[in-house]
């Protein structure tokens, strides 16, 4: 069985699918590596939650500023035509469909496109929700970037979320190590299979039925 | 003429009630009133239901405040980070209360109390354990919850310039909730990096307009949470 894209290449496979001109907030972990990856021809302007339009990569240590964060909490740049706004501003762009793609990590997504990426509802856990619930409900396109499997092999593709959803039926397609798939009205579809990658390693690898490509 | 600049952050916040709410600018480190947070400390004003985006950091600021005991519930969105610690552990020993809110339905309920308005209906949170008994209707086909505003008796702002009439500008993405906590909060209180006279603020550039701030201390070269962190300093 082959090892499928590494994260760097589910990033820039993600980088693929969204179009020039969108503004697009990105998620911690491996959607973060998606500025990396950017189509060449394409602009994407990136929005932070917390308060900014035009957000640029880190800076280098001495020429940080406190006060420049991105939702993650690291200290990020602002890029020339950057805007900044308050957080009421700022969940507009969200709620009110301004923002074009949300590139999101996730521990489950189940085949009619629920989302839990915000807890594992377990009684001794801290609960901790951020701005999840409101990208997913207010982004016209949730792509999901994930392993296909958590580390101990189990599936994160499956029939219903065991964990507490952040939002109902609303990703749209999702990037894996093994393959792109998307959300259908008939449940998970592969778009696209990693190279050397199989269907059947796929569907085995997958805790609901997965449509091959077509 | 009007002035509404207090000699000293102490007596800035020296009416606090016990019992009192308070919203606490900043998302994370940027825009965290550290010097006002202090101040509240000594003070020693308990029982407080604090809103904020996070818990806060280390054991300064709103950690510390929380450390110290002060605070008998959060309302937040995030109340853990890589930095924070104090909050999650009073949490699990079930010695403070917690309110967790979506970001954006925080912003909301704040801006909605600032605006006069009750109530709204939002997507967010529909489908999920924090919508559950809470009143649902449809618009358009698609479901909504009703979510209230959110007041507070007093707000702990930071900006980087202000004038005596309280008219407010703000550093970069220090910005964040403030501007909406200075219209929730019955009494604002804002700590300033700079104060200008009235007039120096160009009327164009202007964030927050004075009319929804109370009282204005200047607080030159303000310290800020990261750097403490950093120092591994705590309060008091």
């Amino acid at each position: 069985m082959s090892t499928g894209w590494t994260r760097e290449q589910m990033a820039a496979r993600a980088a693929q699918d969204i179009p020039d001109g969108s503004y697009v907030n990105l998620g911690i972990g491996i959607p973060e590596l998606v500025t990396r990856f950017v189509p060449e021809g394409r602009e994407f302007i990136y929005h932070t939650e917390n308060g900014m339009l035009g957000m640029g990569p880190p800076p280098d240590d001495d020429a940080r500023d406190l006060d420049l964060m991105n939702a993650g909490k690291k200290y990020v740049t602002a890029l020339p035509g950057a805007a900044y706004f308050h957080h009421a501003d700022s969940f507009s762009m969200i709620r009110g469909g301004h923002i074009d793609v949300c590139v999101l990590g996730t521990m489950q997504v189940a085949a009619n496109g629920d989302i839990a990426n915000w807890s594992t509802g377990a009684p001794d856990a801290v609960p901790a929700v951020g701005g999840a619930m409101d990208l997913v409900q207010g982004v016209k396109n949730i792509f999901v970037i994930t392993q296909h499997t958590t580390r101990n092999g189990e599936p994160k593709l499956i029939d219903k979320c065991s964990y507490p959803v952040t939002g109902v039926g609303v990703v749209s397609r999702i990037f894996t190590d093994l393959a792109v798939v998307d959300i259908t009205p008939d449940g998970f579809r592969i778009v696209e299979l990693a190279p050397g990658v199989t269907f059947e390693e796929v569907q085995q690898k997958t805790g609901a039925t997965i449509l091959p490509p077509g | 003429m009007i002035n509404k600049t207090y000699p000293s952050v102490a007596e800035a916040v020296a009416d606090i009630p016990d019992g009192a709410t308070v919203m606490v600018g900043g998302f994370g480190a940027s825009g965290s009133p550290i010097e006002l947070l202090h101040a509240l400390i000594d003070h020693g004003a308990s029982d407080l239901t604090v809103i904020n985006n996070n818990t806060g950091n280390g054991e300064v600021g709103l950690a510390a405040l929380i450390g110290n005991g002060q605070v008998k519930k959060m309302i937040c969105s995030f109340p853990r980070s890589s930095q924070s610690r104090v909050f999650p552990k009073l949490y699990r020993e079930g010695r403070i209360e917690l309110e967790i809110v979506p970001q954006g339905t925080l912003a909301e309920r704040i801006r909605s109390a600032g605006a006069g308005i009750p109530a709204f209906y939002t997507p967010t949170s529909v489908g999920t354990v924090l919508a559950e008994n809470k009143e649902m209707r449809e618009f358009d086909g698609r479901n909504y919850v009703l979510e209230p505003w959110l007041k507070a008796d007093f707000a702990l702002i930071k900006c980087e310039v202000a004038d005596p009439l309280g008219n407010l500008t703000y550093n970069k993405t220090a910005r964040n909730f403030s501007p909406l906590m200075c219209m929730a909060a019955k009494t604002t209180i804002v700590q300033t990096g700079k104060l200008v006279a009235r007039g120096d603020i160009d009327p164009e550039h202007v964030v927050t307009p004075g009319i929804f701030v109370n009282r204005i201390v200047e607080v030159t070269d303000p310290v800020h949470e990261d750097t403490l962190i950093a120092a591994e300093r705590s309060y008091p």
